[in-house]
């Protein structure tokens, strides 16, 4: 392969050169109808699972069809969302917050051709290419991070997760018979660049042992003050270490004070945490970011530990599909997961969902622990 | 044939939901085949061999990727993340694999025009793998080597307008929800703030200047669709303050049952016919709606703004129109000290441009996290650890009663000299004139 320049001249790097630009203005890329009709929007109504219409002052129409996709996304399908973008809607896609794609059009007509074509199409393993659904009381798709496709700190992986349990919750993505939406998210370590700890469930991998020390290594291939520096317990210190005679510049680790961050591992390659039997999941859940009846609620632990079983981690996929049923069969019509819990007690919900409690249930970090403890005579046999 | 044998990968290949494993392998096969004759500019296997670095982590248990230290692009601090594969030999398609965040468009519109260049690009200079979106919002482009970054900003900026994102401790990408654009929920154009404020403050979303990372994220009402109360430094949620919008037609036709509840979300079940005391008074968290024989009543002043009367009968109940938002401050996700949600600093500010109010409100914010907070210390512990007066003072916000979700239960005030009469000099002798020792 011959190199191509793009015309950037590396010897003069500020030669001709364009920064700070910033984003594509959002205007560009509405379809006609939205930019007629923007801020006149009368209300809206889901026709059928991911299909929407939503009804304008001025009498259009705009029907949305939302399908699911996996975030993780080759070009060649993304040409193909551009085909089918080009043939129903104009030349016009967009994206949601939760990682599904919505094409829109301008009548029922158009709709229901655009629905029969997306819902046809599958990859050669057998998979749908564009499920349609994600909308109501029903299971969107799961926000995610990385993984192992190319993360540092993972504890688990993130996409396999997340299609395993997709696959299993399948046919709530295309139904609205939950009580309320239930949003599930996954974060591949405690770091959480998927904010994952306010979903009704929280799929989060775990490392659970602190890092290996490659002294040999370790001033050669790291700056010592910037590992120590990362650390957010302060469990890292300097120390000299002897290996074979030799007087080494190293790194020791308290490790009653580490929470298994990796940020180490971030600054320092010679502190590698990941483990194969150490690392696995945790199940969160309860929490909600709508204002809607009830404040926001962060996602509460339930479960500590669920080993990594590839490649469909069904422990995993088995105790969410529990919950799942658990809240589907009690919780009142608008009743989130975690406001369910809340009144029928915790104690209950472990009853009802055959989960074990376990003391690591019990929060033990720092100043709001206390506040989670049981503070009243009340509580259910 | 596959360059590697991936039967633990295959199994996810089956199941109706998009398997990732089966659109990474169609990109391999397009990129062995090279239909157009595309000059690929980083290994031409590159997706084998993440399909293959994939493999061996589901077999090991653990990721083989390294931190990739300093790369990026020239006077950018942010934007590139390097990442280099701890098994070069075994897969030096992906052995320097960098991604690149691309600042999206608000509300994540796209014409296919756009899409497609984006896509050409990314198949010429990098992997063709994407992330669409990544959880900040960017788009993600996954694996390139380090020569062509400059290449792609370059071609980016010149031939598209097209910037990258934010990482490491600047401003991250901003986002927001879907907003007036399709929503008759929201309060304000979320998309022109988001927009307006990316461009206003491009500095410091490249270039690193803060203690942290800093989140700013915009829903257009409190339904909260992009999560900015978990999840952003500064949280802009929609609300307004005069009457909800009633159609008592069509409050009639819901308890007739013309419309369905929840605009159709509950139709996968059969919940009985729609009970407006039980399903809209009875949960309104206030207490502050009735009906009044054939009238249904809001009481205004009561009202929270939670949504759920409207989320229920959309086309009976709309939002208000004195519109503006309410500024939450440090959301972020557990590590370190527990996970925060955003606490209310502006209960209602208007968001119209050029959103000077919104600005300076934010730049007391940095000026002061700039000033105290230390490294790595998010905005929201910086306020914890000072204290929310500390963030009234640096803001010029008088304390209200809507600060607080209840006043505190320790007397232990701690009073400023000028706060009390006199000051805290006193004249002992003075004192031992009336006090023996």
């Amino acid at each position: 392969m011959a190199f191509i320049s793009s015309g950037y001249n590396p010897d003069k790097p500020m030669e001709n050169r364009i920064s700070d630009v910033g984003p594509k203005k959002y205007d560009q890329f509405y379809p006609p109808i939205i930019k007629a009709n923007k801020g006149k929007w009368l209300y809206h109504e889901i026709l059928e699972p991911g299909v929407l219409v939503h009804v304008s002052e001025t009498g259009d129409e705009v029907y949305t069809v939302r399908a699911g996709g996996a975030r993780l996304m080759s070009v060649t399908l993304i040409r193909e969302i551009c085909e089918i973008a080009d043939k129903y809607c104009d030349g016009h896609v967009r994206f949601t917050t939760r990682n599904n794609i919505e094409f829109m059009v301008d009548s029922k007509d158009k709709m229901i051709a655009l629905k029969k074509d997306i819902e046809s199409r599958k990859f050669d393993g057998g998979s749908f290419k564009f499920p349609v659904g994600g909308t109501g009381a029903g299971i969107t798709n799961i926000v995610h991070t990385q993984g192992w496709i190319h993360c540092h700190t993972p504890a688990t992986d993130a996409s396999g997760t997340v299609k395993a349990t997709l696959d299993v919750l399948f046919k709530d993505f295309q139904s609205h018979r939950m009580p309320a939406h239930l949003r599930i998210s996954m974060a591949c370590c405690l770091n959480m660049c998927g904010a994952v700890h306010c979903s009704d469930i929280a799929i989060l991998g775990y490392h659970r042992k602190p890092p290996m020390l490659d002294h040999e290594y370790l001033d050669k291939m790291c700056e010592i003050p910037l590992a120590i520096a990362a650390c957010p317990t302060a469990a890292i210190r300097p120390a000299k270490i002897e290996i074979n005679g030799k007087k080494l510049n190293s790194v020791a680790v308290k490790e009653e004070r580490c929470m298994y961050c990796g940020n180490c591992y971030t600054m320092c390659p010679s502190m590698p945490l990941a483990d194969d039997v150490g690392d696995g999941i945790v199940l969160m859940v309860g929490g909600k970011v709508s204002n809607r009846i009830s404040a926001p609620k962060f996602s509460k632990v339930v479960v500590a530990f669920i080993p990594n079983e590839m490649p469909r981690w069904p422990t995993m996929t088995d105790t969410i599909q529990r919950i799942v049923e658990a809240y589907a069969a009690d919780a009142n019509k608008y009743e989130r997961l975690g406001e369910w819990a809340e009144r029928i007690g915790w104690e209950r919900f472990f009853e009802k969902c055959e989960l074990e409690f376990t003391h690591h249930l019990i929060d033990d970090f720092r100043d709001p622990a206390y506040y989670t403890w049981r503070q009243t005579s009340q509580f259910k046999f | 044939m596959a360059k590697h044998e991936t039967p633990l990968l295959d199994q996810l290949e089956s199941g109706p939901w998009p398997s990732f494993v089966s659109d990474l392998k169609q990109e391999a096969a397009s990129r062995a085949k090279n239909e157009n004759n595309v000059e690929y500019q980083i290994p031409t296997d590159a997706v084998e061999d993440l399909i293959g670095v994939l493999e061996l982590s589901y077999k090991h248990g653990r990721t083989h990727w390294k931190h990739g230290g300093i790369v990026g692009v020239f006077g950018y601090g942010g934007g590139v993340i390097g990442r280099y594969c701890d098994q070069p030999e075994m897969f030096p398609g992906v052995a320097h694999f960098h991604t690149m965040r691309v600042n999206q468009p608000s509300g994540k519109f796209y014409t296919t025009d756009y899409l497609k260049k984006i896509c050409d690009l990314w198949e010429l200079r990098g992997s063709g793998v994407t992330n669409m979106h990544g959880s900040t919002g960017d788009i993600i482009l996954l694996g390139t080597t380090t020569p062509q970054l400059e290449e792609v900003f370059f071609e980016m900026t010149h031939k598209y307008n097209q910037d990258l994102g934010g990482s490491g401790s600047n401003l991250r990408t901003p986002a927001d929800c879907i907003g007036q654009a399709r929503c008759e929920y929201a309060c304000y154009d979320t998309q022109a703030i988001c927009h307006a404020l990316t461009i206003e403050y491009q500095d410091e979303l490249h270039r690193p200047a803060f203690p942290y990372k800093f989140k700013f994220k915009f829903d257009g009402c409190p339904n909260c669709c992009v999560a900015s109360i978990a999840r952003s430094d500064i949280s802009f949620i929609g609300t307004w303050k005069d009457d909800i919008k009633i159609d008592q037609e069509a409050v009639q036709a819901y308890i007739g049952g013309e419309f369905p509840p929840n605009a159709g979300a509950h139709s996968g079940r059969d919940w009985g016919a729609f009970d407006i005391e039980k399903e809209v008074i009875g949960l309104c968290p206030s207490k502050c709606m009735k009906m009044d024989g054939k009238t249904l009543k809001i009481d205004t002043k009561e009202c929270t703004r939670c949504m759920h009367c409207i989320n229920v009968m959309p086309r009976a109940l709309r939002i208000g129109d004195d519109r503006g938002l309410s500024m939450l401050v440090g959301a972020k996700a557990p590590i370190l000290d527990g996970a925060q949600m955003g606490s209310l600093l502006v209960p209602f500010i208007r968001a119209e441009e050029p959103y000077d109010e919104i600005k300076e409100v934010i730049e007391n914010i940095w000026d002061w996290w700039m000033e105290e907070g230390k490294n790595r210390e998010r905005l929201g512990e910086l306020i914890k650890r000072q204290g929310f007066q500390r963030l009234l003072e640096a803001t010029g916000i008088k304390a209200i009663p809507q600060h607080v979700s209840e006043p505190r239960s320790n007397p232990y005030i701690f009073w400023k000299a000028d706060e009390v009469p006199g000051g805290f000099d006193r004249d002992i002798n003075e004192f031992r004139k009336y006090h023996q020792r």
